[in-house]
């Protein structure tokens, strides 16, 4: 089997459209709320989950035809946070501006169901390679739908994007107004049903008779 | 290869063979009723046993005990090197000075002396101040940083208070009128992004010293009778004293007002006795009733 076959392949590409983890599986709803009023935590918050969830697959798959059926999603939970809190303290001793960014998002990260999601549903089941390309394609594919979601959110929000203003000081003048929704919360539940919608329209086999 | 057993999954008959049965025998189901049934591994053990689970379960945790405990004790030296580094930082930040590169070395360059102080003004020790955790501060205990920029004398106060999420945390710096702001830094451990967290952004944090068109302006902290007055308020208010709330951020912006009220009264009377004489309005009024300010902080502390 190659390192890219077509069954490989499949692993990586399908989270990102098709099998969607966000607008198709529904996860990780509750974080791409809450992290998505700003660009960059979006982008922090979305490359964080993917090296995690990768790496939690790469484990779970290595040790899952010794887990007990009954305990697997403790054993799950255990293998996560202790990976969670790994990284987080690898963090604070190398990179202590990145950690102070990630401080809120680390126990988001844990209680990410996609995580849990992938872990049962495929690295359970899996070979490490394959769970692995399925941990970085479902972890693009959440990171992907933040980063949209945010850039909507800031710009209209805010006027700027990664904290620059963009909206120059003259529309402001002229009458222009931030749209102070876009930063609370229902307006994520909002664009992300609009992304559902445009996704649906566009591929037909996601709907349902 | 050895035969595959099929099941009925309508009535349970059992055939075993390379293919399932096209009708089965009992019921008379199609061969999409039949599905395949694993035989049990041979291992020498049985993973579904409850003395496995145990074992397994306790081995797991005891791995991954060791294993962050090894790691968190190794890294701790690191990690409180960055820690006391970035407090030095946000120190210095409420001096406006930001981007230092080498912060250790700046911090100690400007800051001269790092005391703890009493609610009565008394100095209690005039070293050690920046290893005061936040859990022992108190009335008998206060950190105070005196700092020096450009030939003038701060005084640096740092505060914690509650947010909305979690804590907050600042530093402001007093000018040698101990009363009028020089700068301020806040931050936040997890308040709402693009609302509450708007608290360690410049937008807020310059009200303290500029207005909108960034010309300088002059905030107090303390009124004519020791009260803390500086607010954090939507709307309008004593110029003086005022700043404005981030819009939709309400229950952390109470937060920092508190935090003010709370943190910045223990320190009014040491403040005040090293004013110099020269600031009338704010050095002679405050005689007034220093005794009921003084217990009433006792109350809020």
């Amino acid at each position: 089997m190659g390192l890219l076959s077509k069954k490989n392949k499949e692993a990586l590409n399908t989270p990102l459209f098709k099998e969607n983890p966000v607008t198709v599986q529904v996860l990780g709803i509750c974080s791409a709320l809450a992290v998505t009023s700003k660009l960059e935590p979006a982008i922090v918050m979305g490359l964080s989950v993917t090296i995690i969830v990768a790496m939690a697959n790469v484990i779970i798959s290595l040790i899952r035809n010794t887990i007990p059926m009954r305990i697997r999603i403790i054993v799950q939970l255990v293998v996560v946070a202790a990976l969670v809190t790994l990284v987080s303290e690898v963090l604070k001793a190398f990179a202590y501006d990145v950690s102070v960014q990630l401080s809120v998002y680390i126990g988001l990260i844990i209680t990410n169901c996609i995580l849990m999601g992938r872990l049962e549903a495929f690295a359970m089941q899996n070979k490490p390679w394959p769970s692995f390309l399925d941990g970085i394609g479902n972890g693009v594919g959440y990171a992907m739908i933040l980063v949209i979601v945010a850039f909507f959110r800031e710009f209209f929000g805010t006027g700027a994007l990664l904290g620059f203003q963009i909206i120059p000081e003259s529309f402001y003048e002229a009458g222009y107004m931030n749209n102070g929704l876009m930063l609370m919360t229902p307006a994520a539940f909002i664009l992300i049903a609009c992304i559902v919608w445009f996704q649906r329209a566009k591929d037909k086999s996601l709907q349902e008779k | 290869m050895a035969a595959k057993k099929y099941v009925c999954k309508v009535c349970g008959y059992a055939h075993e063979g390379n293919e399932a049965p096209s009708v089965c025998p009992l019921c008379k189901a199609g061969a999409s009723e039949f599905e395949v049934v694993n035989a049990p591994k041979k291992k020498g053990f049985d993973t579904n046993s409850d003395l496995y689970a145990i074992i397994y379960s306790a081995f797991v945790v005891v791995i991954v005990a060791f294993l962050l405990a090894g790691v968190s004790s190794v890294l701790k030296p690191t990690q409180d090197a960055n820690i006391a580094l970035d407090k030095k930082k946000q120190i210095l930040a409420s001096l406006n000075i930001k981007n230092e590169l080498d912060v250790a070395a700046k911090y100690d360059e400007v800051i001269k002396k790092e005391l703890v102080i009493n609610a009565e003004g008394v100095e209690v020790a005039d070293k050690g101040g920046f290893d005061v955790k936040n859990e022992d501060v108190n009335e008998n205990n206060l950190p105070l940083y005196i700092a020096e920029v450009n030939n003038e004398k701060k005084y640096i106060i740092p505060m914690t208070g509650n947010g909305l999420w979690g804590g907050i945390w600042g530093y402001i710096a007093l000018n040698a009128d101990c009363n009028t702001i020089y700068g301020v830094y806040f931050s936040h451990a997890s308040e709402t992004p693009g609302l509450g967290a708007e608290i360690a952004a410049d937008k807020f944090q310059n009200q303290f010293t500029k207005d909108k068109d960034g010309n300088k302006v002059v905030k107090m902290v303390y009124n004519e009778n020791g009260e803390v007055a500086l607010e954090v308020k939507k709307g309008k208010g004593d110029a003086n004293y005022h700043i404005d709330a981030v819009s939709g951020a309400t229950l952390t912006c109470n937060g920092v007002d508190d935090m003010f009220k709370r943190k910045l009264a223990p320190y009014y009377n040491y403040l005040k006795n090293n004013a110099p004489v020269v600031e009338a309005p704010v050095a002679q009024e405050e005689n007034v009733e220093p005794a009921a300010d003084a217990a009433q902080v006792n109350v809020e502390e």
